[in-house]
């Protein structure tokens, strides 16, 4: 029981980083982006050959997914989902889940269908606290996961650019007539989004697999982490994966493993069905 | 200062502005009075760059603006702050003056600037950790001017601030409005009240339809028949 506790809030602490990444882009640009879980795992396999060619630690990899990925994230924006940023929802639906489809294919042509995982030296080891085990290598995701949202937190509060952000989301006319460019902090909100997401994704490559499927897994998890915490904002989202995190690791113990995601789902559903300003609500 | 040259505007549709020419001289605070629709507002954004079908000419101490992405406009000098006030709503008061200063934002000053805000408004300092959105409509509008403000505009274009407020805190930005421009600050200023505006501004301009009916001094205006029947309600 404290034990699947312990495992959730250790789980949950990278699902809030993951979903932040949702949420953020959500919440500045006002778009649903349904192809976000495929830069999970674009930044997954970032730190896989990060690990392999290079023998980084996927705790360090991470940092170049981040990087690499808010590149491609800035990119796309730029080329891509700017395009339809003032288009009707089902505009920005095709767009996104058209992302989807071939960043998956194009992951599958690049990386083949294997699954592919690193092995490093912590890998089974953990801290013993009277009767509750700790894994390695959960505990060090989880940490990374924090500092990562705090970092974040820091920057939207307090920097320049974080702020303008958040201006940005609030009201792009008035932030343009204090001068800063709004196409420009998009596609730096887009950037940090997927970055932020494919950062979750690194640090978890040491218990979880990486194929170039493995998005789909996270897809539920990720919108239902950001309707619980509300969108656009980062204690939110650390909130809502907590709790995803404990009720995924709770319901193995009453449910069958398969069913993980059914509890998920459920959640999902109730909230949406008693709380549908949560995915509304801006940042 | 500002010479606006044959303006003429539209958003797809037919002219909003057609042929509208104006001008701020240094110094100056000047009026531009107009019904609902005569295009005021519209007038504003293109000068700030906001209006993409602007024709004409615009310029500011010697620069074209038109053409200009609107992001670069504050940095030259010219504060706008929006009908409606649109402050940031999930802000602080002291993030939203701190947005004012986005393109001077090296500048070593900032703390001085935020206090000759708080001189000047000093009900925005005693809520300065509050957030915005949830401020009287007064004290949004104040917000609105101080951010405007904290980007050391030679120039501030002043959207109906007077909108929707309560006398006496009408009275209150028009003193705040006299006292910006004693500080060396030009002011354009668009009202529907056109009483109030011809009392803090030296000249004024009629705007009908998008076109400039009439021009100036802010007596001469005042004493015009056509304008004490159509705006001043005499
Ligand atoms: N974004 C827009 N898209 C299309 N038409 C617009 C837009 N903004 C204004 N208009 C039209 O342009 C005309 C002039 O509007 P504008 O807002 O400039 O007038 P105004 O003088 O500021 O009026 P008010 O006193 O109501 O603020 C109006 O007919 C309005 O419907
Ligand atoms: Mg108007």
């Amino acid at each position: 029981m404290f034990q699947a506790l312990v495992d959730g809030i250790l789980l949950g602490g990278v699902y809030g980083v993951i979903a932040t990444g949702l949420s953020l882009v959500f919440g500045v640009l006002g778009v649903v982006n349904f192809a976000h879980a495929e830069f999970l795992m674009l930044g997954m396999y970032v730190a896989w050959f990060a690990w392999r060619w290079l023998g980084l630690d996927p705790m360090l990899g991470s940092v170049l997914s981040f990087i690499v990925v808010f590149a491609v994230g800035y990119l796309v924006q730029r080329t891509l989902i700017e395009r339809v940023l003032k288009a009707p929802p089902a505009a920005q639906v095709f767009l996104t889940v058209g992302l989807l489809i071939v960043i998956e294919n194009a992951a599958l042509m690049a990386f083949g269908s294997e699954f592919r995982s690193v092995s490093v030296p912590y890998q089974v080891e953990g801290y013993r606290l009277g009767d509750i085990f700790i894994g390695a290598p959960y505990l060090y995701a989880f940490i990374a996961a924090i500092i990562l949202a705090a970092v974040l937190w820091l920057y939207l509060e307090r920097s320049w650019t974080g702020r303008a952000i958040r201006a940005v989301a609030q009201d792009p006319m008035a932030s343009t007539l204090v001068g800063v460019d709004t196409r420009r902090t998009y596609a730096l909100a887009f950037g940090l989004g997927v970055a932020l997401t494919a950062f979750g994704g690194a640090v978890i490559l040491p218990y979880i697999t990486v194929s170039p499927t493995v998005g789909g897994q996270f897809v539920v998890l990720m919108f239902t982490v950001v309707v619980l915490g509300g969108l656009g904002s980062v204690a939110g989202a650390l909130a809502g994966g907590i709790v995803v995190g404990v009720v995924q690791s709770m319901s193995t113990l009453v449910f069958p493993i398969q069913l993980q995601n059914l509890c998920l789902f459920v959640i999902f559903i109730a909230v949406l069905a008693l709380r549908p300003q949560g995915l509304i609500k801006g940042a | 200062m500002l010479e606006v040259c044959d303006l003429s505007a539209a958003y797809g549709g037919p002219d909003v502005l057609s042929g509208v020419s104006l001008e701020v001289k240094a110094g100056e605070t000047v009026a531009v009075l107009g019904a609902n629709t005569a295009g005021k507002t519209t007038l504003l954004r293109a000068i700030s760059g906001l209006v993409p079908k602007a024709r004409g000419h615009i310029a500011f101490e010697g620069t074209a603006l038109l053409g200009r992405p609107a992001h670069a406009i504050p940095d030259l000098g010219i504060g706008h702050v929006p009908e409606g006030r649109h402050v940031f709503p999930r802000m602080s008061t002291l993030d939203n003056l701190l947005m004012g200063a986005f393109c001077h934002r090296d500048a070593r000053d900032l703390t001085e600037r935020i206090e000759r805000v708080f001189k000047l408004f000093p009900r925005v300092k005693e809520r300065q950790t509050q957030m915005a959105g949830l401020m009287s409509g007064g004290e949004q509008q104040m917000i609105s001017i101080g951010r405007a403000l904290m980007g050391t505009p030679k120039l501030l274009l002043l959207d109906e601030p007077s909108h929707g407020l309560a006398p006496l805190v009408v009275d209150e930005l028009h003193v705040a409005i006299g006292e910006i421009n004693r500080q060396g600050v030009s002011v354009l200023l668009v009202e529907q009240n056109a009483m109030l505006a011809l009392s803090v501004a030296h000249r004024g301009y009629v705007l009908e339809a998008g076109h400039v009916v009439l021009s100036g001094t802010s007596d001469e205006l005042s004493a015009d028949p056509g304008v004490r029947r159509a705006y001043l309600g005499i």
